[in-house]
């Protein structure tokens, strides 16, 4: 392809594009931060898979020319856990929706997490389940109008993030679609990582969440989270109140403990 | 060969490890314990990996995985279990993922009676995941076929690219017989295809004569695309109609129309007695010994020992039951097989179930009594 380095080109199914997502979705940007952090890391398609959700976001898979798996909704690093342990050089994204990675999914997150796959969980956070029609996910902030929270989502909002690093995560950041260096120093980072990271995304949907709780289009959008999206030391800084009114942005984590097939092997090993 | 005298929960897991199994996930659950454990001891000294998932769902899922990358993977539980599989098992059907579910049934719905037996398990091993699909199931009624069965399940999986369960209860699970246990290198072991094409023609979902697609393993140059969606030869979605009544019909004739390569039932008495006994799984031990005491007293008698119970083994039956007046169905259950012999007989002969529901093993007594009330 003209003008697209061929470490980015090589990891694209060309014949399927266009894709199905909207103008303005942020899926689309973190597909590429995933693709050339890839390219960049000298991991050739054939070394890596691309394991998604359902939903939006689920899609990927479609367009990428890399191996691919897509499961059952919630389920992806249940079966990636199986994929790991049985080739354990190959390089694998979970790239997940909210909902799938939080809700449906959350306790898989918790467990994987915690026993340490060696896997990167990228999730797209856009606030709502865009392929059903946008209703809200465990990780929409409280109060959002949503099409199953007309008058404001009365839970509270889950920290995905926290819940990873508490559990165990090698690896956990956070950043936005607006901030795309971040975003691709950090996914380079997580895949580099050996044992569980999780990058989380925050992306917009402007078709359901943008217009409901009248954001706006792409742009806006993506200028709601450049102003909204701070880095974590100063969200730390802030009041419970103003809290509410932001997100944080930046490394949670990074440390090395041993991951879950590594350690087991030792183990048996030790036994026999 | 080794002899020994083992437990079915035991020989259903020799079976797997020496068909050649090196991974199983699973959650914890009554009566499936010795077989997990035994697992999680054997397969680590195999070089094989065993993992405890945080549910059964997840169980399944990781076995689906790995077998996607390329090892002989294996999963256990029983109904509660089993009912939390019934979703990734949909997903290996649609997604042709060779594996092995053995599912060690209990007593009734819900929790049930963890401890005790059943075969209330029959019609949610065949319907249990949504949508239309074939499934193939064996049911083992020794700790020989234990063993034997689960190999060939192994083998079934490979050879039709799908999943295969395997049907137990609580009460074969903990008996102990003596059994001959092949090693691996003296059984027939069957492994799936590899592509034999370049990795740019390579096409994961393109079926070779007997409709079979050749996945090759994650991480090789050949491109593997998996996905639960319908989808087309290289693995993409589609809902082109023509594409989505192609693959549906192809999962099914893939099985049906090879349904000769299942193991047949096994047969006990008479050429075409004129009173025949169905059964399978625990029960049929019974059912076979009814039929051996009814010969003795003069009884026309035979007993059909079902060792595959989906897809239904109608032509085996039909041709045993020949000259058949009467058949009886003898199961663990309110009457789920009787069910289906009713269907393909619609009158040709009185088909009456023999049932019990109660927790415990039918006895031959019982049987052979209801036999001679009816036959007299
Ligand atoms: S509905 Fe939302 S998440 Fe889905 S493709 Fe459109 S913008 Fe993206």
């Amino acid at each position: 392809m003209q003008g697209i380095p061929d470490s980015y080109s090589d990891y694209i199914a060309w014949e399927q594009l266009p894709h199905l997502w909207c103008a303005g979705c942020g899926h689309g940007i973190i597909l590429k931060g995933i693709i050339l952090a890839l390219g960049e890391l000298d991991i050739p398609p054939h070394k890596a898979l691309l394991a998604t959700g359902i939903g939006c976001s689920g899609r990927a898979g479609d367009y990428i020319a890399c191996h691919r798996f897509q499961g059952t909704h919630g389920r992806t690093l249940a079966f990636a856990t199986g994929i790991a342990a049985a080739q354990p050089d190959l390089t694998i994204i979970a790239f997940m929706g909210d909902g799938d990675a939080g809700a449906i999914g959350g306790n898989h997150l918790i467990h994987a997490a915690r026993r340490n796959i060696n896997i990167t969980a990228v999730i797209s956070n856009n606030f709502n389940y865009g392929m059903t029609g946008g209703q809200f996910s465990p990780l929409t902030p409280e109060n959002s109008i949503t099409s199953t929270s007309r008058s404001g989502k009365s839970e509270s909002i889950m920290d995905i993030c926290s819940i990873a690093a508490e559990a165990g995560a090698n690896y956990v950041a956070k950043t936005t679609v607006y901030h795309v260096r971040e975003l691709h120093k950090f996914l380079k980072e997580a895949i580099s990582t050996k044992g569980f990271s999780l990058v989380e995304v925050i992306s917009p949907c402007p078709t359901y969440y943008g217009r409901y709780n009248k954001i706006g289009n792409s742009p806006e959008m993506l200028n709601w989270l450049k102003e909204t999206a701070l880095p974590l030391e100063k969200f730390q800084s802030l009041s419970h109140e103003e809290k509410q009114k932001f997100f944080w942005r930046g490394k949670l984590v990074q440390r090395s403990r041993e991951d879950f097939l590594n350690k087991y092997k030792k183990q048996q090993s030790a036994m026999k | 060969m080794k002899d020994m005298f083992i437990q079915g929960n035991e020989a259903c897991a020799l079976g797997a490890i020496n068909a050649g199994a090196r991974f199983f996930a699973g959650y914890p659950i009554s009566p499936v314990n010795e077989l997990s454990e035994f697992c999680s001891r054997e397969l680590p000294k195999l070089g094989g990996i065993f993992i405890q998932m945080e549910d059964e769902i997840g169980g399944l899922a990781a076995v689906i995985g790995a077998s996607l990358g390329g090892m002989k993977a294996f999963t256990a539980t029983s109904g509660p279990g089993f009912s939390l599989m019934q979703e990734n098992l949909g997903f290996a059907v649609m997604a042709e993922v060779p594996c092995v579910l053995i599912s060690v049934q209990r007593y009734g719905l819900c929790t049930g009676v963890a401890t005790k037996p059943g075969q209330q398990d029959i019609m949610q091993a065949r319907w249990g995941t949504h949508g239309d699909h074939p499934i193939i199931a064996l049911v083992p009624s020794t700790v020989q076929e234990c063993f034997d069965l689960t190999v060939q399940a192994f083998n079934l999986s490979e050879r039709f690219s799908s999943p295969v369960l395997v049907l137990t209860d609580a009460a074969l699970a903990h008996l102990r017989e003596r059994v001959i246990i092949k090693d691996e290198g003296e059984l027939n072991i069957i492994n799936r295809k590899t592509p034999s094409v370049s990795p740019e023609e390579y096409l994961p979902y393109s079926p070779d004569v007997n409709g079979i697609p050749t996945l090759a393993p994650y991480g090789g140059r050949h491109i593997l695309r998996v996905t639960g969606l319908f989808h087309d030869e290289r693995g993409f979605s589609t809902s082109n109609p023509e594409k989505c009544r192609k693959l549906l019909e192809r999962l099914h004739s893939k099985i049906l129309n090879h349904q000769k390569e299942l193991p047949p039932p096994k047969y006990y008495g008479k050429d075409g007695a004129e009173i025949i006994l169905i059964s399978y799984g625990i029960s049929a031990r019974s059912a076979r010994e009814a039929a051996e005491r009814g010969i003795k007293k003069g009884i026309n008698m035979g007993m059909i020992n079902l060792q595959t119970v989906w897809p239904f083994p109608e032509e085996h039956i039909m041709n045993l039951c020949d000259q058949a007046e009467k058949i009886f169905v003898v199961e663990l259950n309110m009457g789920q097989i009787t069910g289906e012999v009713q269907k393909i007989f619609k009158g040709k002969a009185e088909v009456m179930p023999i049932l019990r529901y109660d927790t415990n093993v039918i006895t031959p007594s019982e049987i052979l009594d209801k036999i001679e009330s009816v036959v007299k």
